[in-house]
């Protein structure tokens, strides 16, 4: 029951961010229009960080505890990942169209760190494609993927300081780490940023939830 | 008289030299792609001089995809021929990643031996700095060799291998193909050193890591 | 050497498959089992799991030295298996495998003792033909010597004699015959001649 509650809670902020991201006014005056995006492609760049330290995580217990279970967790979460990841880079694209006139570029880093990131998951995925043996996958995936992490901060942290950045920055926090969003823009934000974290934990559940239920009724049969 | 770990280990790479010395599979195949993208682009381009960054980036292109085509054989060649499961019975883990390591260096230290100085004739480059040039090389082809190893061992456990080992290994090796480049760079411009130091300091960086997280992964993937 | 292996209630599933049930048995120094059973029936899978090639679905394997288990990393310090699916280096000639595996193995051999090996198995003329010149009756005596000289505690032998002739089956008798004494020795087959030569068998069809 309570959950039933926390699901409808849920899609009451979820409608309320959508509204009120149109609704408002647009965070950033300098860009416009075009700005409202933040309150979702940040969100979703945010979440496919989130869901590959998920997947880290579990790889790293799959290989300790070889529970296919843990396995499971793993390879959901990379999905999960993919899918806002792949969101991420549109909505980056379309804001990258919309603002400086070009749908790609590598000279913007953050670009290029979440490409890097869509190339990892999308490797990660074709091996698990690639190897039968469903032993074998769950280990061979989880080594690659442990391996791939020490890429993710070189793109995140290191690369942006070696080149110039078109992407707006001090965007979020500034050099003192205070907020610089004003108004109205502040809350709708962290409201999204909020609701959408709580939604891949739902989905995460879901779909954990969803294969118990395969398994055992495989067990019976 | 019983061998040490050091012994086991050059005795995994001997091996490997020995029939790679009687096949030639890997070597034929890296020089053969290396010596040929590169008469293509000089052929193609006749007259027309290149400006420094695309040297470096063209140079580092070749040997990418070079190693693509072969490095991946190490571990393969195990797979195919059935002698994994031999020598799983016969060594550790470590002694089997530490020979095969050494032998992709020596690979690629004889690729760029025999390719650096066909390129500098080939393309017209000038270099004003070969300590750096060669010691970012250098740098270059242990970060890649520590990468793509442990690759080699993932790819040879699945289906696809030659697909399969690009789309791994790149996201992976574009840290250190961005510092090696940038390194080359600095070199073939004549920036010195300290021009360079950012690239060198993340090179030894990527070298680093990336072998350390190999030989800790290394049980996992050939045991597993 | 108090030597034993033991196995503790193992299962082995593939997928929905389950190839062997709830099996247990120990066997020590000196001893020899047999394993047999249809083609399928987990023969082969059940000798690479001793050999810790393979992890159990459940259960447990375990080499004992006394009362001190060995841990599964150095295993194969204690075992070397014979099997279709294991084969030696073909771009190497026979001397050179011996060689190779001996260093691994931690053993020097000098080139009389290399001798006496491959006399043993009847391979001492073709040591210096590469492996890929060999006929499978060659290599197969070949992997018997490369399995022996480490002389291991424990020999696993997966079809012991598929590919030999005559002169061929009677070198493994022989090697049967010694390790069984001084050794702990395993052999899966479906070969009647060869079942014979063990204390104890098994079969794995339920």
């Amino acid at each position: 029951m309570v959950r039933k509650y926390l699901q409808i809670g849920l899609f009451v902020l979820l409608a309320g961010v959508i509204y009120f991201s149109f609704t408002t006014p647009a965070p950033q005056q300098m860009i416009g229009e075009a700005s409202r995006i933040f309150y979702y492609h940040i969100p979703m760049a945010w979440l496919t960080v989130v869901a590959y330290a998920v997947n880290l995580i579990y790889a790293v217990r799959f290989l300790k505890t070889r529970s296919e279970l843990d396995d499971f967790r793993s390879l959901w979460s990379a999905e999960l990942g993919t899918m806002f990841c792949v969101l991420a880079t549109i909505s980056g694209s379309l804001f990258a169209k919309v603002t400086w006139g070009v749908y790609w570029t590598w000279s913007e880093p953050r670009m290029l760190s979440i490409f890097i990131l869509l190339l990892i998951y999308g490797a990660y995925l074709s091996l698990r494609a690639a190897i039968p043996t469903p032993e074998r996958k769950g280990i061979i995936s989880a080594a690659y993927s442990i391996f791939a992490f020490p890429t993710v901060p070189f793109f995140i942290f290191i690369m942006p300081r070696m080149m110039l950045s078109l992407h707006p920055a001090d965007s979020v926090v500034d050099k003192n780490l205070h907020f610089t969003m004003g108004g109205t823009v502040l809350p709708i934000f962290l409201v999204s940023l909020f609701s959408f974290t709580v939604l891949y934990f739902w989905l995460f559940g879901l779909g954990i939830r969803l294969h118990k239920v395969q398994l055992a009724r495989s067990e019976e049969a | 008289m019983s061998s040490g770990w050091t012994t086991k280990a050059l005795a995994v790479l001997a091996k490997d030299i020995r029939t790679e010395l009687r096949t030639r599979y890997s070597l034929n195949a890296l020089f053969m792609f290396a010596f040929t993208t590169l008469v293509v682009v000089s052929f193609s381009l006749g007259q027309l001089s290149l400006n420094v960054q695309v040297l470096s980036a063209l140079y580092w292109i070749i040997i990418f995809f070079a190693s693509m085509s072969a490095l991946s054989g190490v571990f393969v060649k195990e797979e195919d021929g059935k002698t994994a499961q031999t020598l799983r019975l016969f060594a550790r883990p470590s002694v089997i990643y530490a020979g095969k390591l050494i032998y992709n260096m020596l690979l690629l230290t004889i690729l760029c031996a025999l390719l650096t100085p066909l390129y500098v004739v080939f393309m017209n480059v000038t270099v004003p700095d070969w300590p750096l040039l060669l010691v970012v090389i250098l740098l270059g082809i242990i970060g890649l060799s520590g990468a793509t190893t442990i690759i080699g061992a993932i790819v040879a456990k699945a289906n696809v291998r030659g697909a399969l080992f690009a789309v791994l290994s790149f996201p992976i090796l574009l840290p250190l193909l961005v510092a090696a480049i940038g390194g080359t760079n600095a070199a073939l411009a004549g920036a010195g050193w300290d021009g360079a130091e950012n690239q060198v300091r993340l090179l030894v960086a990527y070298a680093v890591i990336m072998i350390t997280a190999s030989a800790v992964l290394f049980d996992f993937v050939w045991n597993g | 050497m108090a030597l034993s292996l033991t196995v503790e209630k193992l299962s082995k599933s593939f997928g929905a498959r389950k190839v062997i049930r709830d099996l247990s048995f120990m066997v020590s120094v000196p001893g020899s089992l047999g394993i047999t059973g249809r083609n399928g029936s987990g023969k082969t899978t059940l000798m690479k799991i001793l050999c810790r090639l393979v992890p159990p679905t459940k259960g447990k394997v375990a080499i004992r030295d006394g009362d001190a288990e060995v841990a599964s990393a150095e295993c194969f310090n204690y075992l070397k298996m014979i099997s279709p699916e294991m084969a030696l280096y073909e771009m190497l000639t026979g001397y050179e495998n011996l060689k190779f595996f001996s260093t691994l193995a931690g053993v020097h051999l000098y080139r009389a003792e290399q001798d006496k090996l491959l006399d043993r198995v009847g391979l001492v003329e073709r040591g210096d033909d590469l492996v890929a010149a060999y006929s499978s009756g060659m290599k197969q005596r070949l992997k018997y010597a490369v399995a022996l000289l480490a002389k291991p505690a424990i020999l696993l032998l997966d079809e012991p004699t598929s590919n030999l002739d005559d002169a061929g089956k009677a070198i493994v008798r022989e090697i049967i015959a010694r390790q069984k004494s001084e050794g702990m020795l395993i052999i899966a087959t479906n070969e009647a001649e060869d079942l014979k030569q063990v204390e104890y068998v098994i079969r794995l069809d339920n």
